[in-house]
């Protein structure tokens, strides 16, 4: 027999509003400014997708795609081995266990731009520790110049930012594994690398699916840190697809393109976290079948 | 052969194991019996070689293990936790230690496909174990171990986390699968009536000590300590202490003496050293009767030659063919196991007969039986 339940839909709707509010009504400005042209005075000419087109050949956008989608690939590269391998070498018990955590989640507590102005001020060749201690060594670093060094800053500085989320969340996955896993597997004669490809691993799966997709959309969506070290510079070279986007819909107000873009942009980042789920939830099938059971 | 000799090993300064000395043999199937925390894990571990005794002798055949480390002993072990590799299929879990000892492929097919039939695993070999119910993902841990072969079998309380009845299933298996391995067996249990289903040996562990080793059935029909009639009853002993007034024996707190006829029965094989200690009697639940059952069982046994109970009923659990009735009797809580129904409503008063000679006395003040009683049962 099938109950109806009017009543729930009631319960719904205060989220629905907020929804709505937040997220569904700024959207459809979005669209409503992609398919127009206007010239001020709030007039507004019908042009169809002739902004998608547009922004799609523009080799401006392939740029900070290309150039986006690295940045996202080489945090993921470094940060998620670093992150186990730092979770892997912390402790399991004793003082020593509180001690890591706080030290861990530090990094994740300082807000985005107090971050940026951090590692700006840090970096700077007259006053920063790290520029004037590299220049004293006669290393030649200067970020606002060298495209390679505005990258490795930004790459360094997100690692030193994010990779704690990626050490907690397995670190709470390892922590879980019972003793006795270990214990079977020395009995066994389990070399090191066999105990973390065939328990550890395993076991730490979820999280460390969970931490991928984070670690990517937050990556891939980068605005704050690079605005305040490099500004996009030197010259376009740190300039992400977040970047590129203020420029255009604030700095030239090219608010058609500039809407057309943030569309394909979120199409991206869904199309790709979609994927990531995808690939996720197929290898997560038998962790998900074992939590099922106990 | 495996001898421990006077192990002793502390762990977060308490003693987990003192003076531990056991000889296992090849073949046999050796139970370490005690509740929680009495340290049969850690006695184990410390067969096993993970972890060093603080002092004594670990040797088999005849070579001392202290100090070798565990991936070169010949050594398997069966966890209460099913332990298996998550991500391997049932198969690759099996030929697991195979692998790591570098066993010829048709070698380890064929081993694995022997272990696979014995444990009646061969239609679950490519699955995940998280795809198999506790039962199967058991029978491949234990699969694991027969496969190895080794020369050290330690299953640790391999079938506590099964439902009854794959328990029941389990253990008659179990001492079949690894009977043919000529392995020194042993077997960790905290419920007596598992250890009696075995059979084998049983070493009775408390606090860190054995209290008794010898064959199961001698242990419980003829325990040493009063630890080990306690270890190995269920439901509890009962027990409670008696005065020596002349001769005569009193139950403390009690006015009047047991029957002369008794106290003679019970006094009469006291060895001499004993003569001055005080004592405590314990009988298992199941020996007390009811008045009624007394006279229809043997109408020659007369009153005045069994030991009267007469207690006040707390509360009565009946399983259906057997009742436990949980009574006070002088202000201990004993419990008496009855044939059939019998529902007694709580506070009301009830009587029990109990034979002498299936009665223990101990040694109040080291815990020792005084007495040897000539069939138990």
């Amino acid at each position: 027999m099938k109950v109806q339940n009017n009543k729930a839909w009631l319960m719904v709707l205060p989220m629905l509003l907020l929804v709505a509010v937040s997220a569904i009504i700024p959207l459809m400005t979005v669209v409503n400014y992609s398919v127009q042209d206007t010239f001020g005075n709030n007039e507004f000419f019908w042009v169809g997708t002739e902004w998608f087109q547009e922004v799609l050949a523009s080799e401006r956008f392939h740029n900070a795609l290309q150039r986006t989608l690295l940045f996202s690939a080489l945090i993921l590269a470094i940060e998620i081995p670093l992150g186990i391998a730092i979770a892997l070498a912390m402790p399991r018990r004793g003082i020593a266990v509180s001690f890591c955590l706080v030290l861990m989640a530090l990094p994740l507590l300082i807000p985005w731009n107090v971050v940026g102005t951090i590692w700006q001020v840090f970096g700077r060749v007259d006053i920063g520790l790290l520029g004037h201690g590299l220049a004293s060594l006669g290393i030649d670093y200067n970020y606002t110049q060298n495209t390679l060094d505005a990258w490795v800053t930004l790459i360094i500085m997100d690692v030193w930012h994010w990779t704690s989320l990626v050490v907690l969340l397995c670190y709470s996955g390892l922590v879980s594994i019972p003793e006795v896993y270990y214990q079977a597997a020395r009995i066994d004669g389990a070399s090191r690398w066999a105990v973390f490809r065939f328990i550890q691993l395993p076991k730490i799966k979820r999280v460390l699916l969970i931490a991928v997709l984070l670690r990517f959309m937050d990556s891939f969506m980068i605005y704050t840190e690079p605005f305040v070290v490099t500004g996009g510079g030197p010259g376009n070279s740190t300039t992400f697809l977040s970047i590129d986007l203020v420029q255009m819909a604030v700095g030239q107000f090219d608010l058609g393109p500039a809407a057309a873009m943030s569309l394909i942009y979120f199409l991206i980042i869904l199309l790709l976290s979609w994927v990531f789920y995808t690939v996720m939830t197929s290898l997560d099938n038998d962790a998900a079948s074992e939590q099922g059971r106990h | 052969m495996l001898r421990l000799a006077n192990i002793a090993r502390r762990v977060d300064s308490h003693n987990a194991l003192q003076d531990i000395s056991l000889e296992l043999k090849r073949g046999e199937l050796n139970i370490l019996l005690g509740p929680t925390l009495s340290g049969k894990t850690s006695l184990m571990r410390v067969m096993a070689g993970l972890d060093r005794p603080d002092s004594g002798e670990l040797t088999f055949d005849g070579e001392s293990v202290v100090g070798v480390p565990v991936q070169k002993r010949e050594l398997a072990m069966v966890y209460q936790q099913f332990i298996n590799y998550p991500s391997l299929s049932v198969y690759e879990n099996i030929a697991s230690p195979l692998r790591v000892a570098g066993l010829e492929r048709y070698e380890i097919e064929a081993r694995v496909a022997q272990a696979a039939q014995l444990l009646k695993l061969e239609p679950y070999l490519n699955r995940k174990p998280a795809n198999l119910s506790g039962g199967q993902q058991q029978r491949v841990a234990l699969a694991r171990a027969l496969v190895k072969r080794a020369s050290l079998v330690l299953l640790d309380e391999p079938l506590a986390n099964l439902d009854y009845k794959l328990r029941e299933e389990l253990r008659a298996e179990l001492p079949v699968l690894f009977a043919e391995l000529g392995a020194v067996l042993v077997y960790a249990t905290t419920e007596p009536s598992e250890a009696l289903v075995l059979g084998g040996k049983t070493a009775c562990l408390n606090r860190g000590r054995v209290e008794q080793f010898g064959p199961t059935l001698d242990l419980y029909r003829d325990p040493d300590t009063f630890m080990a009639a306690r270890l190995f009853s269920d439901p509890p002993l009962n027990s409670l202490a008696l005065n020596r007034d002349d001769g005569s024996l009193r139950f403390e707190g009690a006015e009047q003496a047991l029957p002369a006829a008794v106290s003679a029965e019970l006094m009469s094989k006291l060895p001499a050293t004993e003569a001055e200690s005080t004592l405590t009697l314990a009988v298992r639940g199941h020996h007390l009767r009811l008045g009624s059952d007394v006279s229809h069982a043997s109408k020659s046994v007369a009153r005045e030659s069994l030991i009267e109970i007469r207690g006040t009923v707390d509360v009565t659990e009946i399983t259906g063919s057997e009742s436990f009735v949980h009574f006070t009797f002088m202000g201990q809580p004993w419990v008496a196991l009855l044939d059939g129904i019998h529902a007694f409503p709580g506070g009301a008063a009830i009587t029990l007969y109990a034979r002498p000679h299936d009665c223990f006395l101990f040694n109040t003040q080291t815990g020792k039986r005084v007495r040897k009683l000539s069939g138990g049962e």
